[in-house]
């Protein structure tokens, strides 16, 4: 009946070296077709010709699906790419998209790019301009910043990372003040350096700021600022006064249940409004309320879910030792409870991040606002996708380094207990 | 013809390169009750998981009920169903009332209409005791009556072996004898049985033979009595003055 | 004694004393604002209310399911933006939602490679701001298209060019009887699954209700087409020049490139976050349960829907929920792109042309906070419903 024996382990000595060949075949002639344009099978008739890697590829793993063959590395290929023949379909499919895909990509990317140059003449090939990125790439870290002082700006990143990162490796009792000092002092010293307006600094309003500087301006602050009050909410929420646990709950519901770009339209239109006339509130001040507030209830409903998750003995066991509801959360419960919520934090200062680029809606610009104002620049019309891509990566960067650290965070807290 | 119910012959397994089954040969006749205990580790769960294929064994062959168990075997699930097997951690299905936990299986594999399935699954908890309990969710029950439910889940498609995979290791001390009372029930009621257990007052009292695995290999199988009153292995001997 | 009473005295106060202070802060900061609101809306000669609803709106949408022009009330300007942020959240919702339990499920599969490519879709997509994928579909990837005289035809009945993506409109006659007939053909399907059930239950007949049920649902349209006068054609878009060098696509439905970017970025961004959900879902049934079911002597597929899917689908409801709302709230950032959704169209031409920043502002919020407040609510029920039960 059968014709062709089934693979198996009688037989691999055969099976396997036919089958290899053919999958090594098939995918060195859609190699060789996406980078070097050749069709090894031309001399077949097209629609044939078209089909044919995947056919061959098809059977060639068919071959070598051989179960418990004893080699160990074939064994392993089976297992994870050609358990199957549902699965070997896919990822020939897969391979053959990955390897069609990386020739354009790369030419846009890097080969038929341009590097050199200062104008938008200066780009004469296919693929991408990063020329405008290299041109405009003060602009889209420092925004309208002037040149001349954005020394300032650099001074008081450089004196954070410094400070965090000398920060790390004091003792315990200079950690206080180095935290004091992050969290109280800096911060104020750090916008006065970067505002100017005294001390022989020259004053530049914030009109001017912009660009990925800005980005982590305000994530810093309104990390700052939501955090003391989205503890005092969770607190609230917790409260067994009811006055306070409802307007705390109805404070967190409002800000959640409406999106972020409405809270800025608010704070940009309607807030003034209901400040006495002539009250001058700067922008970025009141798109700083408006990020707090919004974040503000997103981190009490973090906290409140370490809150939750500490057992009833430490509340009970605090209040046995007499302690009073300020100095049980102060000392016993929120320490613990901040503890487990260290991801939950990162991931919310994550989306604060992420939702940064919306205050273009006040008319700030961060990085992708001054790509949008760089793209609609006569002279460097039709560079969005570079543009775009560049805010992507830099964002994506960011990101990514973030949502590891706290995936890391998480993992090891899970661990500890 | 039919005075074997299972046979293994020959059987190996690897996980990787480790190998858990080492040249396994195991006969077992309808009605018999084979107790196997060995240290954690020595293949005695993979064992009686490859009877109803829970594993696959790579080389070697098990036949059970007269139908071999291979790559090819169609209809796994009808052995499967021949075949119940009670688990260290019950897995009752939360979602479930215990009386549907017992019923699932009559109605979508016997096609058996609804009363009459409930009606079996009833008997069966009647038979373990906890038909007042038939109401209630897994997760409202204690260890023993969970795993008594779990008993009854299996015997509601009346199989003809039953394989209990260390039924108590999960309990707490004072919820082993219920599930074990309903065990030597089964047991003196003629179901042919494999039980992997630490227990060896059960043993004592139910086994016809006692099977000892080390290391992936059968070292002793031997009537109860020779095997708890003169063992001939000195791993045997080891294993036994440790937990007895 | 005295002391006590004293004692409990003290503590009824010490209760009082901090929420009458909260309420009363509370109260003077809305009191200070609505003055303040009062005397600035007095000086620019508006009052509150929320007559202006009824007046003529006078600005056009270029994008609109319903009738609307200028001549419109500003009123029925809000239901336009707001069926168009309907609209995008669906079609976001509908493709997130496949493109989610696609990637969840390629996530686990034992497919390294394709295990591999879902993990990555995952971590780029995640972690690049939406904003920034909306920009990147408007402003560079749909920006490449060709111009309408070369556009990227699919058997030319429908064109995918850079001013938006024309597909073939559909002409019904009769649309009210075929529209009653698949209410009807839904009907019959419940009634015959739930005949099967019964029979399956009482007499363990198994009847095919699937495949009748697909029947049903193609059967009874289709007489209505061949017997109840219900016809349907078709309208092709089909090119045309407006001068010289311009040219469009008369005929057909346009889908403009503002919808296709904003779905697109919204389905892509929101599918990683409902793959996580499913995996996270799927994950959370132990393999015990598998093997349980397995030894029972359930088949693949009767584990699945059984056993699997009704434990997996409780992990993964609620978290979805929650993102659908997300993706109906991110919906609002059509305003970058100049979609007309309820936040363009209201809360920015409208407050424009009015000025009535309090009101409308308000009831921006108001319509996302009812359907947040809504859906929360219902999750609390379903929560409860389908909790498993435990002491």
């Amino acid at each position: 009946m059968n014709l062709i024996a089934k693979p198996s382990k009688e037989n691999i000595r055969t099976y396997v070296p036919i089958g290899l060949s053919l999958v090594s075949l098939s995918i060195l002639d859609v190699f060789a077709n996406a980078f070097f344009n050749l069709n090894l099978m031309a001399f077949f008739p097209s629609q044939l010709n078209y089909f044919l890697p995947l056919i061959l590829g098809f059977i060639g793993f068919y071959l070598i699906r051989i179960e418990f063959s004893g080699v160990r590395s074939l064994d392993i290929l089976n297992k994870n790419i050609n358990s199957n023949n549902f699965n070997a379909l896919l990822t020939l499919f897969t391979i053959f998209i990955i390897i069609k895909s990386i020739p354009p990509m790369l030419d846009w990317f890097i080969l038929e790019a341009n590097f050199v140059g200062n104008s938008k003449d200066d780009c004469t090939g296919d693929g991408a301009c990063w020329v405008f990125i290299k041109v405009w790439f003060n602009r889209f870290m420092y925004g309208l910043y002037p040149d001349a002082e954005q020394w300032r700006i650099n001074t008081a990143f450089l004196i954070l990372f410094v400070v965090v990162g000398v920060s790390f490796f004091v003792t315990e009792k200079l950690k206080k003040y180095f935290i004091f000092f992050l969290v109280f002092v800096f911060p104020f010293l750090g916008i006065k350096l970067i505002s100017g307006g005294s001390f022989g600094l020259e004053y530049v309003e914030s009109a001017a700021w912009g660009g990925l500087s800005l980005t982590f301006i305000i994530s810093a602050f309104a990390i700052l600022f939501c955090f003391p009050i989205g503890v005092i909410l969770a607190l609230g929420r917790r409260s067994s006064l009811p006055a306070i646990k409802y307007i705390s709950i109805g404070f967190i519901e409002l800000w959640r249940g409406v999106p972020l770009i409405t809270v800025l339209f608010m704070s940009a239109v309607m807030f003034p409004m209901f400040l006495p006339d002539g009250t001058f509130i700067d922008k970025l001040i009141r798109v700083l309320i408006a990020i707090t507030l919004f974040e503000a209830a997103y981190m009490a409903e973090v906290v409140r879910g370490g809150l939750q998750a500490l057992p009833k003995g430490q509340y009970e066991a605090a209040k046995s030792l007499g302690m009073g509801y300020w100095r049980m959360n102060a000392l016993i419960i929120l320490p613990q409870a901040l503890k487990l919520v260290i991801p939950g934090i990162a991931n919310t200062l994550l989306a604060l991040v992420k939702d940064t680029p919306l205050i273009f809606v006040v008319g700030l610009m961060e990085l992708a606002g001054m790509i949008g104002l760089a793209k609609t620049n006569p002279k460097w019309l039709g560079m969005a996708m570079e543009g775009y891509v560049f805010a992507g990566l830099v964002f994506w960067v960011i990101c990514y380094a973030m949502s590891r650290y706290s995936q890391n965070l998480e993992k090891k807290l899970s661990t500890e207990r | 013809m039919m005075s074997k119910i299972i046979e293994l012959k020959n059987v190996n397994k690897w996980f990787d390169k480790f190998q858990v089954l080492k040249d396994i040969d195991l006969e077992v006749a309808p009605q018999e009750k084979i107790v196997i205990c060995g240290p954690s580790g020595s293949g005695k769960s993979t064992l009686i998981r490859c009877i109803n294929r829970l594993e696959e064994h790579q080389e070697g062959n098990i036949i059970v009920d007269g139908t071999e168990l291979s790559e090819s075997t169609k209809n796994i699930e009808k052995i499967r169903a021949e075949v119940g097997m009670v688990f260290q951690q019950f897995n009752l299905f939360p979602h479930l009332s215990i009386l549907d936990n017992c019923a699932l299986a009559p109605i979508w594999v016997k096609k058996l209409p609804k009363k009459q399935a409930e009606e079996i699954a009833m008997n069966n908890l009647k038979r373990v005791q906890i038909d007042d309990q038939a109401l209630k969710f897994p997760g409202q029950l204690s260890g023993g009556q969970q795993q008594r439910a779990a008993i009854a889940r299996a015997l509601c498609m009346e199989p003809k072996i039953m394989l209990f995979d260390e039924p108590t290791s999960a309990l707490d001390p004072e919820m082993i004898k219920e599930v074990l009372d309903v065990m030597v029930d089964l047991a003196k009621g003629g179901m042919t049985m494999i039980v992997v257990t630490h227990e060896m007052g059960f043993a004592k009292e139910v086994a016809d033979y006692m099977i000892f695995m080390d290391e992936g290999k059968i070292v002793e199988r031997a009537k109860t009595k020779e095997f708890f009153e003169n063992p001939k292995s000195e791993r045997t001997k080891l294993f036994l003055s440790q937990i007895l | 004694m005295i002391f006590k009473k004293f004692n409990i005295e003290n503590k009824k106060a010490r209760d009082l004393i901090p929420q009458a202070i909260t309420i009363l802060a509370l109260l003077s900061v809305i009191i200070y604002f609505a003055t303040n609101a009062q005397i600035n809306m007095g000086n620019r000669g508006i009052s509150f209310g929320f007559g202006f609803l009824n007046q003529e709106a006078s600005f056009d949408i270029t994008f609109s399911m319903i009738e609307y022009d200028g001549s419109h009330s500003y009123g029925r300007a809000f239901l336009v933006g707001l069926l168009n942020t309907i609209l995008v959240s669906a079609i976001g919702i509908f493709f997130a939602t496949i493109m989610g339990v696609v990637v969840g499920i390629s996530r686990l599969s034992d497919n390294y490679l394709i295990a591999k490519v879902a993990e990555w879709y995952v971590e780029i997509f995640r972690n690049i701001p939406l904003i920034l994928q909306i920009f990147f579909w408007y402003f560079a990837a749909l920006r490449a298209l060709p111009l309408p005289e070369n556009g990227i035809s699919f058997y030319d009945i429908s064109f995918l060019t850079i001013k938006g993506w024309y597909v073939p409109k559909f002409i019904w006659t009769n649309f009210n009887i075929f529209l009653l007939s698949v209410i009807a053909a839904f009907i019959a399907i419940y009634y015959i699954n739930s005949y099967a059930t019964k029979q399956r239950e009482q007499f363990g007949k198994q009847i095919p209700a699937t495949i009748i049920s697909f029947t049903a649902l193609i059967l009874i349209p289709l007489i209505t087409f061949l017997f109840l006068g219900v016809s349907l054609t078709f309208e092709y878009p089909v090119l045309k020049q407006l001068s010289p060098t311009v040219f469009t696509y008369a005929g057909g439905v346009s889908i403009i490139p503002e919808l296709i970017a904003l779905a697109l970025a919204l389905s892509m961004y929101t599918a990683t976050f409902i793959a996580e959900n499913v995996r996270a879902g799927i994950l959370g049934v132990g393999k015990g349960q598998k093997e349980a079911a397995a030894s029972i002597g359930l088949n693949k597929n009767q584990i699945l829907k059984l056993v699997v899917m009704p434990q997996a689908l409780r992990i993964i409801i609620p978290p979805t929920t929650n993102q659908y709302l997300n993706l109906t709230k991110n919906s609002s950032l059509a305003a970058a792109i100049a979609y007309p959704d309820i936040v363009l169209v209201f809360a920015g031409t409208a407050l424009m042309q009015t000025g009535r920043a309090i009101e409308i502002i308000s009831i921006t919020m108001l319509t996302y906070l009812t359907l947040s407040i809504s859906i929360s609510i219902f999750m609390n029920w379903y929560n409860k419903k389908m909790a498993i039960k435990e002491k």
